[in-house]
């Protein structure tokens, strides 16, 4: 009753017409994805061994399966967790030591399944680089031209039979465009209607989708966000809408594009989360909060701990920046060197460091100033922002102190170090005022894992801070730990937060020592928001650096241009699979751009199509390519195939444009249509007689091999005997 | 005392053998700090004055005033402050005739240079620290120089505002943000890159504008003059830094689609385009690249003596400097006798001491010559000095005969041929094998292995020309030869990193299995003997003038490269720069000092901020409104286009300047956001006026609303100079408390106008953090420890939030 009248009339109109389904079926597109599955999935789990970047994403597929949580800096976990189904749908249990390539799969590895998704998206682009050129409005024959390239094409090929995300990247840039064109087209006829809403959608899901693969895939996304400016910008100058019309396209379109692909993205991390529940080798590089929020480890020592830190604590105090290392604030009976290597002198009293491990002496007691007792009372006494405390360690019982004495390995700080009284007229500043750092968002309790508090030295105001340094074997190659006279702004480096914390409750040095090496146990947990743990965990992965630049098969993005580089990827006893591109196309759209400015004779529908054409295609292929002449990270062939997934669309659309435009007479078509088959037929002869590396079924002689490395920067092994 | 300078710290590193001492001597620089600015007193009364007057209280004649009131340079009395340490030092070397090595082109240097020669500066003095009296020194000229420039911007803009707007309001209020900015008036005050630069930025723009509006009388008089000026200040532009090269871009665009529109002109004859385009490419290509080169040439012709930036070239550029210090007997002799190899990778650029001696060498490799990959006892290491240790002799990898035997003939070495090298204090051959490397886990280790000579298949390597130009031999300096073991495959290559204490920190060397061509792996012989080959001069070698601007343009990139701030290191980021939210210190530390601080003033550029974001919103509705087809009155209609067009050529130009340093992966400073910070005050002027009229119309019904115009400028025109009455002792300078200080009532809180540098760290901030940071830090520890007992240390020196007067307290109070 709440529907109005005519909608809901509309909506039963069903009932009066019967119900007729109209099959449509183009027998181009059918036949497309039937040759397009039979390339790519045919002998699927042939190598039944690790192929190359294999090694690299099996092991997060093992995670996984496991549930443990894992860090990685490459790329969204969309990708991953898609690989990951395949692994779930063939049963895979996640047992197999991902360690080496060429290494030989286990029978518990279901290989086909692993790669059946990669392998379907490698399959689809075929058909969908049909549909695209079709949607852009040339013939019939140029998008089979253009599928059937995708489909010859050998690194493509290779590519998508594996483990690996480019296939699925390259299928989700095409299903962005399709879609976004799918869209266009039939905003001219219908808008509003069910299909330009499933399509418009489609495209911000799809967009989300590509960056949620790669990172890269951001370059095409914000190619469709352009394109769809440029159209709204259009929108706004058509006089014939409505104001109220306009403001309602551009709200569907920023709704679709703008915070739909949000969401998802979110959404990916959300089930990434939810899935990675328990923890794994890569929790050190995260805080202690997020650490505690997943099962075992941290979570484990820590359940059951007093939250909020009184005066009495025991409690090991953790750097927030964990930079080089997470490390922990650490004392030991050792004292600094009198002098120095370069000559410089110390103060000669206890290091203070931080340590990477767990250990003894890594306790500290939070002490009061005012009084001797090192327990705590009952009840206890909460340590709040601005209180000052003495920090007393554990196993030595002497007080954390800095002084004017400059720092072991940073002379422009201050020496931290443990007091010892050796009578000098060097006396004791060992007060230090406490300063929660995120006490807006929490209490101004210090807190067990949650507070971030910085130690604001009361007669110097020097910060205590982690400088990183490791220092030489005196130190035991710990880090060192600096008082920051004049901090500059918040710096991770200079906030700490309490990760492990009991109650002290013992007043005899002996018995203290006993309980500072029996395990903290007491109750609680305690668990982050979504959004915390997504920000948390999206920054460390942009962060993380990977510390290799070099490898043997990484190459230059001038290189994937001309051919010069190709990556082998498996070794089989005889035989060896790996990738090369086989054609390079040379568009030349601004040859007609020019003749449109200058002579004006192409039909204004032809001119929008072509301009679109270009930017789509010519566009994606920029903005796939040239972004890699800035990365400074180590970059292979494999980066270059999204970019050549749209210069092959490109390929066909110039040609028909060649054809249809610049040849005039009947003759000059033929002939150009003679020269396009016979390029086409070698194109295709290319591919094949390449099929075995492709594929690395046949064993060849090493003849064979050498006849077919066509040049010299070619990387293709060949076992010798 | 030898010079602090770039290469001045390097040098006079003595070689040493390893095994004498290990570690570099490190000079105890933090003594300087104490004579830093003993007790400056006050500024020359005389200079304080003359620049207080320069704040004009009357609009007429301002630009004259000011000429004069940027003029009285040495506001900071006759103390070297900041980067003028570099670029002052830089114009002596001119003076001089010193060859040096800076990461800049060199037209501003060169300029700076020419500026004290003209005025009298005999080049003496040493400039090294800020804070040095110049005392009888004429550095007048140089800052008179800087400043004149630094004036010149004020009309600059307010033609280039005037030529955009056609509106005087709007270029007298760019005018007076300018003015009476803090930031641009310091910056210009001293012996600085930046205000050579920024001049050029701003003439470049101002004739690209002008030449904009003569498009109506193509090939005019005036129409070629503006063309050729603006080609000539780009060319200035990019010759002083390279940031220039944003100005390019702007152009380059602006010309684009000028010619664009030109094609699209069916009334046009081809012919006509063709003129058109021919004349852009000569004045806008071929006369800038003519001029950048020619400041190249000149570069080279005046620097002809060796001197600190020596090292940072090939050994080839190094050949045609007349490089007197060879012959200086102070120099010992075992330095620069005999080395030959050296690595063209990145560290192997620094130290190699001068060329040879021998001022002949055989120009053609034959066996039994004597080369160097120089050696640290076993482990073959990248010996930065020459050396005995850098000899080796090679031998056919199959004989053992004396190549040497007069008897036999003359074998010249030949690419592709299997050689062995012996190294000759050691006789011990070349080796390298399965064995990961010390530090690059990756690579194969390389040792020498054998006893005299007499070694395995492992030290055979195949020696191979990279640029095969010369035909098979492999040449004297000239060739670049990469060395394959024949038995892994492997590369022979510099890793760069430093082998600690037991390699006597030398580089590590080691064999890459990567094939790679990467300069790591490239040798070349640079000394070379054989008793029986006939010497060749070394004048033959001397690069082509091409060849050392390429070489020139690969080290300066390098360098600008290798400005990476170290980790954990607080540095200027972008975001920081518009906001003001921190400025750079000049001089003057302690509270007794005379302190100049580098700071805009904060309400010009808030409210340059404001204005961005206001012409993005204002720009967009009008925008959006004519592509809705909205009917405009003719006068908003007008305004719209300024607004539009000329704002949009500036918004451009702010943003061309600004964003692509958040891309950099170098050190950035503050002052690289002023040339940005140009245009964004440009756009202010021309926004508030166009704001301010439309204001005006859309009020037209009342009785005063022709006044809302007049009273709006006129109102930001006090408020700012009113500004500028606060502020100006961040420029002139300012003695008193600091702001931790109690005494001082500033809240440091509100800007964290921190320093930059802190205590102790070698007082050269700018580019010259090249110097600083590739030194270890300077070892304040020492005396520390002397100082233990009354505590009086380095950490006393530690600097104040800076500039903490009251006024800005009251400025808050008045926004």
């Amino acid at each position: 009753g709440i529907l109005p009248g005519p909608l809901f009339y509309k909506m039963l109109g069903f009932l009066q017409r019967p119900v007729v389904v109209t099959a449509d079926i183009n027998l181009n597109v059918v036949a497309l994805t039937a040759v397009g599955l039979l390339s790519r999935l045919w002998q699927l789990s042939y190598p039944r061994a690790v192929v190359f970047d294999e090694v690299y994403y099996g092991q997060y597929i093992s995670f996984y399966m496991k549930r443990i949580f894992f860090l990685d800096g490459s790329g969204p976990p969309f990708g991953h967790m898609l690989l990951a189904l395949g692994g779930y749908l063939g049963g895979f249990d996640g047992n197999f030591l991902w360690n080496r390539i060429g290494a030989e799969y286990s029978t518990n590895v279901p290989v086909w399944s692993l790669r059946l998704l990669p392998a379907l998206a490698g399959a689809l682009s075929v058909p969908m680089a049909y549909q695209i050129v079709w949607e852009l409005g040339f013939s019939h024959c140029a998008a089979v031209g253009a599928a059937l390239l995708i489909l010859i094409e050998n690194s493509l090929i290779t590519q998508s039979r594996l483990m690996l995300l480019e296939s699925v990247l390259i299928f989700f840039n095409l299903l962005a465009v399709l879609s976004y064109l799918k869209f266009s087209n039939s905003q001219k006829h219908r808008p509003f209607s069910p299909s330009w809403w499933f399509w418009l959608m489609l495209t911000g899901v799809a967009c989300s989708c590509a960056v949620g693969t790669k990172y890269v895939g951001v370059f095409t996304y914000l190619l469709v966000l352009g394109v769809a400016a440029a159209h709204a910008w259009h929108l706004i100058g058509d006089q014939t809408l409505s104001n109220v019309h306009v403001l309602c396209h551009l709200l569907a379109r920023a709704v679709a594009l703008l915070v739909i692909p949000v969401l998802v993205y979110l959404l990916f991390f959300y089930v990434h989360l939810l899935l990675l529940c328990r923890s794994g080798p890569h929790d050190q590089i995260m805080s202690s909060a997020f650490q505690a929020s997943l099962e075992g480890g941290l979570a484990r020592i820590t359940r059951g701990q007093p939250l909020e830190v009184a005066y009495g604590s025991q409690v090991t105090l953790k750097n927030v920046f964990g930079q080089p290392v997470p490390c922990w604030l650490h004392s030991h009976q050792s004292t600094y060197p009198m002098i120095y290597e370069n000559g410089r002198g110390s103060s000669h009293q206890q290091q203070v460091t931080c340590y990477p491990f767990k250990d003894v002496n890594n306790w500290w007691i939070v002490k009061d100033p005012g009084r001797h007792q090192l327990v705590v009372n009952n009840p206890p006494r909460p340590v709040r922002h601005g209180d000052i405390v003495q920090l007393v360690h554990g196993m030595t019982t002497r007080l954390l102190n800095t002084h004017d004495v400059a720092a072991p390995l940073s002379p422009h700080s201050q020496e931290v170090s443990c007091y010892i009284d050796y009578n000098v007229s060097m006396p004791a500043q060992n007060l230090w005022r406490l300063d929660i750092v995120n006490r807006e968002s929490d209490t101004d309790v210090w807190k067990t894992i949650l507070s971030e508090v910085r130690f604001v030295h009361v007669n110097t105001s020097a910060i205590l801070k982690l400088s990183g340094a490791p220092l030489p074997d005196w130190g035991f190659r710990q880090l060192e730990v600096v008082g920051e006279k004049l901090s500059r702004g918040y710096h991770g480096s200079t906030v700490w937060n309490v990760e492990e914390h009991r109650y002290g409750r013992s007043q005899e040095q002996k018995e203290r020592e006993l309980e500072l090496r029996s395990p903290a146990q007491m109750d609680a947990s305690r668990n982050l928001s979504f959004m915390a743990r997504f920000s948390e965990l999206q920054w460390r992965m942009l962060t993380v650096r990977s510390d290799d630049s070099e490898h043997k098969y990484s190459s230059t993005p001038l290189d994937w241009v001309t051919l010069d580089t190709s990556i082998a990827y498996w070794l089989h006893p005889r035989t060896s699979v790996s990738g090369a591109s086989v054609r390079q196309s040379c568009p030349a759209p601004e040859s007609s751009v020019i003749r449109r400015r200058r002579v004006c004779d192409l039909p204004e529908d032809c001119w929008l199509r072509w301009a679109l054409a270009g930017a789509l295609c010519a566009g994606g292929w920029a903005v796939n390519y040239v972004p890699f002449f800035l990365m400074e990270k180590t970059l292979f062939l494999y980066h270059y195939l999204p970019a050549l997934a749209f210069q092959i669309l490109l390929l066909p659309v110039v040609l028909e444009h060649v054809s249809g435009r610049l040849c005039r007479s009947q003759l000059q078509r033929s002939f150009f249509g003679a020269l396009v088959v016979a390029w086409f037929a070698s194109a295709c002869h290319v591919s094949n007689t390449l099929r075995p590396l492709t594929y690395g079924d046949r064993s060849l002689s090493p003849s064979e091999l050498k006849a077919l490395r066509w040049k010299d920067s070619w990387d293709i092994l060949i076992r010798k005997y | 005392p030898p010079p602090s300078g770039p290469g001045g710290d390097r040098t006079p590193l003595p070689a040493q053998r390893p095994g004498q001492g290990t570690t570099f001597p490190r000079a105890p620089r933090c003594r300087r700090r104490e004579l830093h600015f003993p007790g400056h007193p006050e500024p020359p009364l005389g200079d304080f004055l003359a620049g207080r007057l320069a704040r004009p209280s009357v609009l007429a004649g301002r630009r004259a005033i000011l000429r004069r009131g940027r003029m009285p340079p040495a506001v900071g009395g006759g103390l070297a402050g900041w980067d003028e340490t570099h670029f002052g030092k830089m114009g002596s070397y001119y003076i001089n005739h010193t060859f040096f090595f800076d990461v800049h082109p060199p037209l501003g240097k060169m300029l700076i240079g020419l500026a004290g020669y003209l005025s009298g500066y005999d080049g003496t003095f040493l400039f090294q620290k800020p804070g040095d009296k110049y005392e009888h020194h004429s550095y007048l000229g140089m800052r008179g120089f800087c400043a004149f420039l630094g004036a010149l911007l004020i009309p600059f803009a307010y033609l280039t505002v005037l030529e955009l707007s056609q509106s005087l309001p709007a270029a007298l209020l760019t005018a007076a943000l300018l003015t009476f900015d803090t930031g641009c008036l310091t910056l210009s005050q001293y012996i600085l890159l930046d205000p050579i630069l920024m001049f050029f930025i701003m003439a470049a723009m101002l004739s690209m504008v002008k030449y904009n509006s003569c498009a109506n009388r193509p090939f005019s008089a005036p129409w070629w003059i503006w063309l050729s000026l603006t080609g000539v200040n780009l060319a200035g532009a990019l010759g002083v830094k390279f940031v220039g090269l944003f100005i390019i871009l702007q152009v380059g665009w602006n010309t684009l689609s000028d010619l664009w529109h030109l094609f699209g002109d069916l009334n046009l004859s081809m012919v006509t385009v063709g003129k058109h385009l021919t004349a852009r490419v000569l004045c806008l290509i071929v006369l800038p690249l003519a001029l950048y080169t020619a400041t190249y040439a000149v570069h080279f012709m005046v620097l002809n003596k060796s001197g600190p930036g020596d090292g940072f070239f090939s050994s080839a550029f190094q050949a045609r400097l007349s490089g007197n210090n060879l012959h200086n007997a102070s120099i010992p002799e075992r330095e620069c006798l005999l080395s030959f190899t050296k690595v063209e990778g990145q560290k192997g650029f620094l130290g190699c001491c001068t060329s040879s001696r021998r001022r002949r060498l055989p120009a053609d490799l034959a066996y039994g010559s004597v080369i160097t990959v120089k050696s640290a006892r076993m482990a073959v290491t990248t010996y930065l000095h020459k050396d005995y240790n850098n000899l080796w002799i090679i031998k056919k990898h199959n004989t053992n005969s004396d190549p040497l035997d007069p008897s036999l003939p003359v074998e010249f070495v030949r690419h592709g041929d299997v050689i062995r090298l012996e190294h000759k204090e050691t006789s011990r051959n070349l080796h390298s094998h399965y064995h990961e490397a010390p530090l690059t886990r990756k690579h194969y280790q390389v040792t020498g292995y054998g006893i005299n000579g007499t070694g395995d298949s492992n030290d055979f390597w195949r020696i191979e020309v990279v640029n095969r130009k010369f035909g098979n031999r492999i040449k004297v300096l000239r060739s670049r030869i990469r060395l394959i073991h024949l038995v892994t495959g492997c590369v022979l290559g510099s890793s760069g990193k430093v082998l600690p204490k037991w390699g006597w920190e030398q580089l590590e060397v080691t064999c890459t299995p990567y094939l790679k061509e990467t300069l790591n792996s490239i040798w070349n012989v640079e000394d070379h003997i054989n008793p029986k080959l006939p010497n060749i001069s070394l004048d033959v070698l001397q690069p082509s003038f091409p060849e050392i601007m390429l070489e020139a343009h690969m080290v300066m990139i390098r360098g600008n490269s290798g400005l990476k701030p170290k980790d954990n290191e607080f540095t200027s980021k972008p975001w920081h720069w518009p906001i003001n939210y921190q400025g750079l210190r000049f001089s003057g530390i302690n509270d007794t000092d005379f302190r100049v601080y580098l700071l805009g003033n904060p309400v010009v550029w808030w409210l340059n901020l404001l204005s961005i974001a206001l012409y993005l919103l204002s720009g967009s509705i009008f925008a959006v409104a004519v592509q809705r087809g909205a009917r405009l009155p003719a006068e908003v209609e007008g305004l719209s286009q300024v607004l539009l067009q000329g704002g949009g050529q500036l918004l451009w130009g702010w943003m061309i300047h600004y964003f692509p340093f958040f891309l950099m992966g170098r050190i950035l400073y503050f002052h690289h956001y002023f040339p940005a910070m140009l245009f964004s005050s440009m756009l202010t002027g021309l926004l508030w006026d166009t704001l301010l009229r439309l204001c005006a119309w859309s009020l037209a019904s009342f009785s005063l609303a022709g006044h809302v115009h007049v009273l709006g400028i006129l109102s930001l025109l006090l408020g700012i100079a009113y500004s500028f009455y606060l502020f100006h002792p961040l420029a002139y300078g300012m003695v008193g408390p600091l702001a931790q200080d109690p005494r001082s009532g500033w809240n440091p809180g509100t800007f964290e106008a921190t320093a930059r540098t802190p205590a102790c760290v070698q007082e050269l901030p700018g580019d010259s953090q090249l110097w600083s940071q590739s030194l270890d830090p300077p070892s304040c520890g020492g005396r520390c420890l002397r100082s233990l007992r009354s505590s009086a240390t380095c950490q006393d020196h530690a600097l104040g939030a800076y500039p903490e007067f009251k006024p800005l307290e009251r400025a808050m109070a008045l926004l």
